[in-house]
């Protein structure tokens, strides 16, 4: 299963940040890190990160400073500032409201199964699949 | 790496063909130098993962690169995001940066600035008194002018006729039926207002079109205030070579005892200065990297110098003490003098590289505005005590509403400023602050051309 494009794009911003949250990265280093939270099934285009690591930066939500790979080679490096903390804040409790919602109407989607009238999207019975 | 490109036969080491789609993304103007280093050390870091998955070089750096994403695709979201270093290039309208559209754009812009200038020379050529015309120009100059323009940028944008129309007609249809009804004299004040406030309220139905409908895009603002100062930038050079030319023909043919110049005001001049909009709009566009190495310059430039005159000026004013008889001309000059400090500020924050640190220049910037506040807070003082004295006037009211206007402005810029420099705020706050306010400014141009002229009972 693949998650739809329009839901990674939402997420992306809050992601990263979180990422960024934990410490501070690189590109390369950040999409691994959303492949291995998301088990694979979250896929981005891998160059589009940067305009939205560019777009942050621009708002002030991080904070880029080059520096060298073990290689040698020249690389940027993002930490997350204390807007973007605020900003990550701020759009947690925005997911929460949607997943909180979201909880909610699907388990009023699963209970009616015991009881009355759970004939539209109640659960299948085991073994109907 | 070389630049020299390889010529070899037989299949081409890593290296080298990374180094080819280096060169291959270098192409794409929205993507900057630092950028492809950015997006090479990523390209890498696949082609590492991959192979040490089992992958071989080939097959490696051809996932990579996949994976990558559409070079157009990214290209384009960098475009979006740094819209400055490409904007007048017009990535996000149009694919093709300079193929042969670029050819037909300039035609396009010629047969308009053609247009244009019959626009504006039509009308003189009826059988009306001198009043009568004098005021028709006053209030239609920019009325015959601006809408070539707005096409111009409705075609450049592919906007296409439908919504071309029904995002540009209302203002201009509204604004000229307007200003003919209005029955003013034409040698009342509200006419001179009306004809200064006019082509600034309707600069903003031209960015409109400019912005290709996407007027709530801070970042196209942003383009628009970028294309106003360049715009300005190339119709003074037209303006300073076209005064040349016409002056040197004038005296030529007066050399040869034949008298020149009516003709050359009647026609030349006002078809020239007419077209000279739309091919300044044209320069702007196609000729972009010309002028976008002055920018930085001619900001560099006035911002110290303004700077140093709003001093000399306040301290004059402080010394002379001109109390509240202060001249009603001189009044007007500050309020143009302010207007030139929101030109500079706007022009020079466009010009700028938003992701720099903040420097000397932003200080010597943020001094600026706050010589223009000083200047501003002293003439509404004065202007206030012009008013409770003598009575309002439609000048008077105009005057100290721009006055407000620009306070609030500058106030709130000065603020955003001094954190940026302090290094609490991030520029991107004050280039919304502005872009949020393009608006107001229109607003205030519009609330004088609608509303003044009644309320003062066409004075």
């Amino acid at each position: 299963m693949h998650v739809d494009k329009d839901l990674v794009a939402a997420s992306a911003t809050p992601l990263v940040l979180a990422i960024l949250a934990e410490g501070e990265s690189y590109g390369y280093a950040i999409l691994r890190r959303v492949e291995e939270l998301s088990a694979g099934r979250m896929t981005w285009t891998d160059g589009m990160l940067y305009p939205l690591l560019h777009r942050l930066d621009r708002l002030g939500y991080v904070t880029s400073s080059w520096g060298a790979a073990p290689t040698g080679r020249r690389r940027k490096h993002y930490a997350v500032t204390p807007a973007g903390l605020e900003a990550l804040a701020e759009r947690r409790r925005q997911w929460e409201v949607v997943s909180a919602a979201l909880g909610r109407v699907w388990q009023e989607l699963a209970s009616p199964a015991d009881g009355a009238g759970g004939t539209l999207a109640g659960p299948a019975p085991a073994g109907a699949l | 790496m070389g630049a020299a490109e390889e010529r070899t036969a037989g299949p081409v080491d890593l290296d080298g063909q990374i180094a080819r789609w280096r060169r291959y993304v270098e192409r794409r103007s929205a993507i900057g130098d630092a950028d492809v280093d950015e997006l090479e050390d990523h390209l890498r870091g696949l082609v590492d993962g991959l192979e040490a998955s089992g992958l071989s070089d080939d097959e490696a750096f051809l996932v990579a690169v996949r994976r990558m994403g559409r070079l157009d695709d990214v290209s384009r979201e960098f475009a979006r995001e740094h819209a400055d270093r490409l904007w007048k290039q017009l990535v996000l309208v149009r694919d093709e940066p300079s193929g042969p559209q670029g050819r037909r754009g300039l035609g396009v812009a010629l047969v308009l600035a053609v247009l244009a200038g019959l626009a504006v020379k039509l009308p003189s050529l009826l059988p009306l008194d001198g009043d009568t015309l004098a005021g028709f120009y006053l209030r239609n100059t920019s009325l015959l002018v601006w809408p070539f323009l707005a096409g111009w940028f409705a075609w450049s944008r592919g906007l296409g006729v439908a919504r071309g129309l029904r995002l540009l007609a209302p203002p201009f249809v509204l604004a000229a039926v307007l200003v003919n009804a209005y029955p003013m004299a034409s040698d009342s004040a509200t006419l001179v207002l009306v004809a200064i406030h006019l082509p600034v309220a309707l600069w903003f139905a031209v960015g409109l079109a400019y912005v290709g409908g996407e007027w709530r895009s801070d970042r196209r603002r942003m383009d628009f205030v970028r294309f106003t100062g360049e715009w300005v930038v190339y119709l003074t050079l037209i303006a300073l070579g076209g005064g040349l030319l016409v002056g040197l023909t004038g005296a030529g043919f007066e050399a040869m005892g034949m008298d020149a110049f009516p003709v050359l005001a009647e026609w030349v001049v006002p078809c020239g200065a007419a077209g000279a909009v739309l091919v300044a709009a044209w320069l702007v566009e196609a000729k972009q990297s010309v002028v976008e190495n002055i920018a930085p310059v001619l900001t560099r430039v006035f911002t110290p110098l303004t700077t140093l005159m709003l001093l000399v000026f306040l301290v004059t004013v402080v010394v002379v003490r001109p109390g509240v008889d202060v001249e009603r001309q001189l009044l007007i000059l500050v309020d143009v003098m302010l207007v030139l400090v929101l030109g500079l500020v706007l022009y020079a924050l466009s010009a700028r590289e938003p992701a720099d640190p903040p420097g000397a220049f932003d200080r010597l910037q943020l001094a600026l505005v706050v010589g223009a506040l000083a200047v501003d807070v002293l003439m509404l003082a004065s202007m206030a005590g012009r008013i409770a004295e003598f009575g309002p006037s439609p000048n008077k009211v105009a005057a100290i509403g721009l006055n407000v206007v620009l306070l609030v402005n500058l106030a709130r810029a000065a603020r955003l400023a001094l954190g940026f420099v302090r290094g609490r705020r991030a520029f991107a706050a004050l280039e919304r602050w502005q872009t949020d306010y393009l608006p107001v400014l229109a607003a205030w141009a519009a609330v004088v051309v609608v509303v003044l002229p009644p309320a003062f009972s066409w004075e």
